[in-house]
């Protein structure tokens, strides 16, 4: 492990220690009759609105279509995901400090294994809410119709275009990903340990 | 379409707009604007654009105040103050009835003249908008964050306050005056005595601190009529300018009576002097009835106040503090200049329009120029405080405002025009006429010590021929010109709400970020507050029903009412849950003896309904406030008195709403 690679280790250490404070992910709503738009930002351990209100109003146009409340207490991967993320940045000082190749490979795997696993869960949470509606009590129907946010991009869910996007911490986490894989590979091709 | 022909279209648009900038901007830095076409660019405010100004035109005898955008003309909102406004229920809930409160009982209407912003270092601020109701005599606040009256107070001892609100450059005061000279303390007295009994009244409000408002002291003044008023700045900070006319102190036939004196006075008030005096110990509490009213910041409920005891000053107890300023026939506005040098007195009988020197007058107290004293108040010599008059300036002068460029815009009541003059040379520069017979007149912050200028508005008396006929009865104009350049340039004609007095304008900027969307509902103290639709009841005390409910889009909870009875008053407390902006709703019940319920979000406020037959009746939103607001109903259900029918609501929240609160 090279003494560049090792530097490039503790920076991405550091940016994913800022998904603590900066929102990962940010999901926009703008509709006619909202102009300014609503929209939640999902944290490391909650999901809120982007104004004060705007989770509230979020579930207070979802009773139209059946979905159901998003509760940030029902969801257990935000009480883990602190947790997880501390572990990453834990293994990561460790792979730092004991500046051997080996470590270095099978951290980028699992960082990279840890991610897709959060992007895939996140995929999952939408698609539950945007599918497992009460169908009885829904005022509005429309068959065939389901309200999946989408992970990266934009859709229109009625009179609703969501767009949805990574966040700063979600920004900080794919460039701390990228760092750690420009490690790997920066070792991988000196293909020797540091001295 | 092509892609190519797409952008040609494109290009074409762009060089339009650019061509049109290019002309408007020569419209707005010169008089050179080609008629019709550049007057209506000038007010065009294209769709999805904002005005550049907020206007609040006193609403006169509908005792209401006007918010119109600038210079469109649009009219944006009516704020009820002393009036009631069935539309959201001002004046008709138990929330908002304290309001109109006096101490000669609930009075829901008066004659709202003047309007002032409240100031900071003499320029507008944006907090506040004051307002004087003539007839009964009151002052008001507005606040202008939600755009609604939180304060009214009574002024005891007076009569037409007339001279009123006009502010202090720092908000400390804002004035109050009997227009007409009233036996003080009021009482069976001969009319004919008038010289015996009758006295004038002058009251100084304190205004800085909201729901707060308090007289600070009243002088008892000779028994003339107070006119208008403004505060000084500058070398004149610290006085308070107010005309008045009837030195004849005729009590009959005014019109011939109080027209004979060649010259009234302008009373010049050195309050700070007044407070001093008053700090020593002078003047004494006077028993009085009164009442001051306010709104609850978080229970959004008024509240009315009895006060019984205000502090009276004679100006012979404090020497220094009250001057006379003589001014030719009759005059009616006193208008000081952005300097504060300069008192312009509108004499509406005169053939000059005097300019009175601040600084002038300071030197003549010092140097006891005075030609006599009245009731023990000295009277200045006319020669010792005049700076100048502007000769031959029309006919019928009454108002005057300010561009911050040197120049003074006077309103002709008679001869129906504004004449714009400069203050130094005393020089009429230019006239504009005005459609018909002007009143006030606006320049944004023309009263300030840096008017914003661009603009004045001529508020007219008559109305005539300028719009569509609507019978007998018109709507009142105004009309915008443009004073960018040399020349007066009438740029809009727009119809205006009740009698338009005074009116104030300001920069959109200093309102637009200070705007409440809507009430959090965690912070709403009313009494009656229902936070969720778990805590929705229907409970009885004696013969009053207490309804608990809330509605959010698109259901009340409760929808279902049984076991009211005949000879029941209902009230109901209605909470809007949404905590939305633009998302009121409104509530109505069939045979409701008032008006309806608008429910801002967040808000809670209160129906009262005392059913007079035996039946179901529907009560309903009456703002569309979504897809499914005609949905948006339930039913009350009246038995007999003494039916065993029980009292209850359906308050289970519905499935398909669990998500909503």
């Amino acid at each position: 492990m090279t003494v560049r690679s090792r530097w490039l280790v503790l920076v991405a250490v550091a940016l994913m220690a800022t998904a603590y404070v900066l929102p990962l992910w940010r999901v926009d709503l703008v509709a006619p009759q909202y102009p300014e738009g609503l929209g939640m930002l999902i944290r490391i351990n909650g999901v809120g609105g982007v104004k004060p209100n705007d989770l509230n109003s979020i579930n207070g146009l979802n009773h139209y279509i059946g979905m159901k409340t998003i509760e940030p207490d029902a969801i257990p991967e935000l009480r883990w995901m602190p947790w997880i993320l501390g572990g990453l940045i834990a293994a990561g000082l460790a792979v730092a400090a004991m500046r051997r190749r080996v470590p270095l490979y099978l951290y980028t795997v699992v960082l990279l294994g840890v991610l897709g696993t959060g992007l895939w869960d996140y995929r999952r949470w939408g698609y539950d809410y945007g599918h497992d509606l009460d169908n009885e009590h829904a005022i509005i129907k429309i068959p065939g119709m389901t309200y999946s946010p989408p992970v990266i991009g934009r859709k229109k869910l009625l009179n609703f275009t969501a767009t949805s996007w990574p966040s700063y911490g979600g920004i900080a986490l794919s460039l701390a990903a990228g760092l750690i894989v420009m490690a790997s590979v920066t070792t991988f091709r000196t293909g020797r340990e540091e001295a | 379409m092509s892609l190519l022909s797409r952008s040609r279209v494109l290009l074409g648009a762009g060089a339009l707009t650019v061509l049109g900038l290019g002309y408007a901007c020569a419209g707005r830095s010169s008089s050179s604007l080609a008629g019709t076409a550049g007057a209506a660019q000038r007010v065009y405010v294209a769709p999805g654009e904002k005005d550049e100004l907020y206007a609040f035109l006193s609403g006169g005898f509908g005792g209401q105040v006007g918010v119109y955008g600038l210079p469109s003309g649009r009219l944006l909102r009516t704020i009820p103050v002393f009036s009631q406004a069935p539309e959201n229920g001002w004046g008709y809930t138990d929330e908002t009835k304290p309001m109109l409160e006096t101490s000669y009982g609930f009075i829901p209407w008066d004659d709202l003249h003047h309007t002032a912003l409240s100031q900071t270092d003499g320029d507008d601020d944006g907090r506040w908008l004051f307002v004087n109701g003539n007839n009964t005599p009151r002052v008001a606040r507005i606040d202008l964050t939600h755009f609604e009256t939180t304060e009214i107070l009574e002024i005891p001892n007076a009569a037409g306050n007339h001279a009123s609100p006009f502010v202090t450059p720092n908000t400390e005061y804002i004035v109050s005056s009997t227009r007409f000279s009233i036996p003080n303390p009021n009482q069976d007295v001969p009319i004919a005595e008038y010289k015996k009994y009758f006295k004038g009244q002058i009251s100084f409000i304190t205004a800085d601190q909201p729901g707060k408002m308090d007289i600070a002291f009243q002088l008892i003044m000779p028994g003339f009529n107070y006119d208008l008023a403004r505060a000084g700045k500058g070398p004149s900070d610290g006085w308070m300018f107010f005309t008045s006319y009837n030195s004849e102190q005729a009590n009959t036939l005014l019109e011939v009576n109080a027209s004979q004196n060649d010259k009234d006075y302008i009373a010049a008030v050195n309050y700070r002097a007044v407070e001093a005096c008053v700090k020593a110990g002078k003047g004494r509490r006077a028993t009085v009835d009164y009442r001051h009213n306010y709104m609850d910041e978080f229970s959004r409920v008024s509240r009315s106040e009895r006060r019984t005891s205000v502090l009276q000053v004679l100006p012979t107890e404090c020497p220094g503090s009250v001057f006379f300023l003589p001014t030719p026939k009759s005059p009616h506005g006193a208008d000081v200049d952005p300097t504060g040098e300069f008192v312009v007195a509108g004499g509406k009988l005169a053939t000059v329009i005097p300019v009175h020197s601040t600084v002038k007058m300071l030197q003549a107290i010092k140097d006891k120029a005075f030609e006599g004293e009245l009731e023990g108040i000295p009277v200045l010599k006319y020669e010792a405080t005049l700076a100048g008059e502007v000769k031959e300036p029309g006919l019928g002068p009454l108002h005057t405002e300010f561009d911050g460029k040197g120049f003074a815009y006077t309103s002709m009541f008679i001869s129906s025009e504004i004449v714009k003059w400069n203050i130094k040379t005393f020089e009429v520069v230019d006239r504009a006429p005005t459609f018909y017979s002007v009143g006030h007149l606006m320049i944004p912050g023309g009263g300030t010590r840096h008017p914003y200028g661009r603009y004045v508005l001529a508020m007219n008396k008559i109305t005539k021929d300028r719009y569509l006929p609507t019978g007998p009865e018109l709507t009142q104009s105004a009309q915008l010109y443009d004073i960018t350049g040399d020349k007066m340039q009438l740029l809009l004609d727009f119809p205006t709400q009740g009698e338009p007095h005074y009116a104030n304008a300001i920069d959109a900027k200093k309102i637009i970020d200070r705007q409440v969307k809507f009430y959090a509902i965690a912070e709403n103290r009313n009494p009656m507050v229902t936070r969720s639709e778990r805590e929705t009841g229907v409970t009885r005390s004696g013969k009053v029903v207490h309804v608990r409910m809330t509605a959010i889009r698109s259901h009340f909870s409760p929808d279902n009412i049984e076991g009211v009875q005949l000879g029941d008053t209902v009230l109901f407390h209605v909470t809007n849950l949404e905590q939305d902006w633009d998302v009121p709703h409104g509530f109505a019940i069939t045979g409701a003896n008032t008006s309806e319920l608008l429910i801002m979000p967040g808000e809670t406020r209160t129906l009262r309904w005392v059913p007079g037959r035996i039946g179901v009746f529907p009560m309903y939103c009456t703002d569309f406030c979504s897809a499914l607001h005609q949905e948006m109903q339930g039913y009350v259900r009246v038995s007999p008195a003494g039916s065993s029918v029980a009292l209850k609501g359906n308050t289970r929240v519905p499935a398909a709403a669990r998500g909503s609160n």
